[in-house]
């Protein structure tokens, strides 16, 4: 049984189709990256993958479990399962980050408030960011933010985590210490990962798998040297940056 | 006038019907009807969302309180201060016009009747929905735009219960104490004014207004100004939690919300006024 799994999906706004008939899976542990041009419908993907946004037609399962049309309650319990780092990482801007983090673990955890603050702290710890704890979201580079995001993203133990764009707007400094957090998350979890992003260099290094989007559809599919070997027009042009 | 109409007030639907191609300078009439009728729908949805989500555990005691004191203790100046305004015009502008009618020793009870029943509710219902809707609608706006609403239905918290809920029902606390808080201020400083042209006792001043007056007269029109606290809690949470473009659709929201509240408020006004009538009298 694939984790993630997409059958015939579509979506579409205001009479633009921004999926239209997607198929795709996601196994257990994989890394998949999502590549495609700004506004290839790549977000809305994730979206509907956590239940933000419904899809018009089609089905979603997320360990085996049809998510289109759950119940809000029931749909809670799958989101708890997974972990969202968003693109500008939507931290909560009147909470300081220690509260950031333990915000999830007040809501669905009995944790005692030492023990919040314990995890929140552990988790600060792993993306670097542990001397931070009192500041606001306000005080933080873009870089750090996307840190406590992920610290945010973790606090649940989540199977599964998607990353919106990850290393958008980072210095490649910056970049390449996010992608490496991400694949030390990787090595020590072993959860699935879904990465939206156009960042080619930074899919290179962490996916195990890439999909490309065009105009809402899945164009082409497969490791990363498959995608290089690629005969696709959109996806050559798209590789090397000469769209 | 249009730009105001189209995107301050219901920048959804309105803009909508603005953005298509219109003789001159007016909105399609059947355009702007529908736009009106479409934006009560998805509010009596919204509405309906909201009270489903406070029904279910577990309850956010702790949010509620945080947004009460946000409510009340920030609104309690202003509120104060409108109230002892209203108290010293009422004071000034009636004294005169009752010594012109020989009924000069009425001014008490027209202070205090006029504040209780009608001048206190009103005004507190529309400087809190200044104060509050304009914080409400521009908060939650930016959460919006920022994704950290997404983020936190994303986290399996349902914002409509969060974040609306708290909210409206803060409002809904807090506005029948600040109607009171408006009422003592206005009572108090129109005796002041009184006084100052006329000396009286404050004994007697309250005596002379309270004479005729039944609880009915203070409870009615204080309670009814949980549903003006219901309306701005409602409307703002709504307007902010739908905005949409960047920091301008902040400004919108937060603008629409005073604005819608406060027309909201006047026009219920009239229904409360002759239902506490039917009801009380």
């Amino acid at each position: 049984m694939s984790e993630i799994e997409l059958k015939n999906v579509t979506k579409s706004f205001a009479q633009q189709n921004v999926l239209d008939g997607i198929d795709l899976t996601v196994e257990e542990s994989e890394t998949m990256a999502v590549l495609g041009r700004s506004g290839a419908g790549k977000s809305i993907l994730l979206k509907l993958l956590i239940g933000l946004e419904k899809p018009d037609s089609g089905s979603i399962s997320i360990e085996g479990r049809e998510i289109t049309g759950l119940a809000s309650k029931d749909l809670n319990e799958i989101r708890k399962q997974i972990g969202f780092l968003f693109q500008q990482a939507a931290l909560y801007d009147s909470m300081t980050i220690e509260q950031n983090i333990e915000f999830p673990l007040r809501r669905h955890t009995k944790l005692s408030r030492d023990e919040r603050r314990a995890r929140a702290k552990d988790l600060l710890v792993n993306v670097g960011m542990e001397s931070d704890l009192d500041k606001l979201p306000a005080e933080l580079s873009g870089g750090m933010k996307k840190r406590v995001g992920l610290a945010r993203a973790l606090a649940l133990d989540p199977r599964i985590v998607m990353f919106d764009e990850p290393t958008a707007g980072l210095d490649p400094v910056t970049s390449a210490e996010i992608d490496d957090l991400i694949l030390k998350l990787k090595k020590k979890r072993r959860i699935t990962c879904v990465i939206v992003t156009h960042d080619i260099r930074s899919a290179k290094h962490i996916s195990d798998r890439v999909v490309v989007l065009d105009q809402g559809k899945i164009v082409e599919q497969g490791t990363f040297s498959q995608l290089e070997r690629s005969e696709n027009p959109f996806v050559m042009q798209f590789l090397r940056g000469s769209l | 006038m249009r730009r105001l109409f189209t995107t301050a007030i219901f920048p959804g639907p309105f803009a909508r019907a603005a953005s298509r191609p219109a003789k001159g300078e007016q909105l399609p009439a059947i355009e702007m009807v529908l736009g009106v009728i479409a934006w009560f729908g998805e509010l009596a949805s919204f509405c309906a969302k909201v009270v489903r989500a406070m029904f279910v555990r577990p309850f956010e005691a702790a949010e509620f309180l945080r947004q009460f004191d946000s409510v009340g203790a920030t609104s309690f100046p202003l509120v104060a201060l409108a109230g002892a305004a209203t108290g010293v015009v009422l004071s000034m502008q009636t004294r005169d016009s009752l010594a012109r009618f020989g009924a000069k020793s009425m001014l008490p009870a027209v202070i205090i009747f006029s504040l209780i029943k009608e001048t206190g509710p009103t005004i507190t219902g529309l400087v809190v929905s200044g104060r509050v809707g304009a914080g409400i609608g521009a908060e939650l706006g930016s959460m919006k735009v920022t994704e950290q609403i997404d983020a936190m239905e994303a986290s399996a918290v349902d914002p409509h219960k969060f974040l609306a809920g708290t909210r409206i029902l803060a409002c809904i606390v807090a506005l029948p104490l600040l109607t009171l808080v408006a009422d003592f201020f206005g009572v108090a400083t129109g005796w002041v004014t009184t006084t100052i042209a006329d000396p009286i006792a404050m004994q007697y001043f309250l005596n002379r207004g309270l004479s005729g007056a039944r609880f009915s007269d203070l409870l009615a029109p204080t309670f009814k100004t949980a549903f003006f606290g219901f309306i701005i809690g409602l409307v703002s949470c709504f307007q902010g939690m739908r905005t949409s473009g960047g920091t301008e659709g902040v400004g919108r929201s937060a603008t629409s919300a005073v604005l819608l509240s406060s027309l909201l408020i006047i026009l219920s006004d009239v229904i409360l006024v002759r239902l506490t009538i039917v009801f009380f009298s």
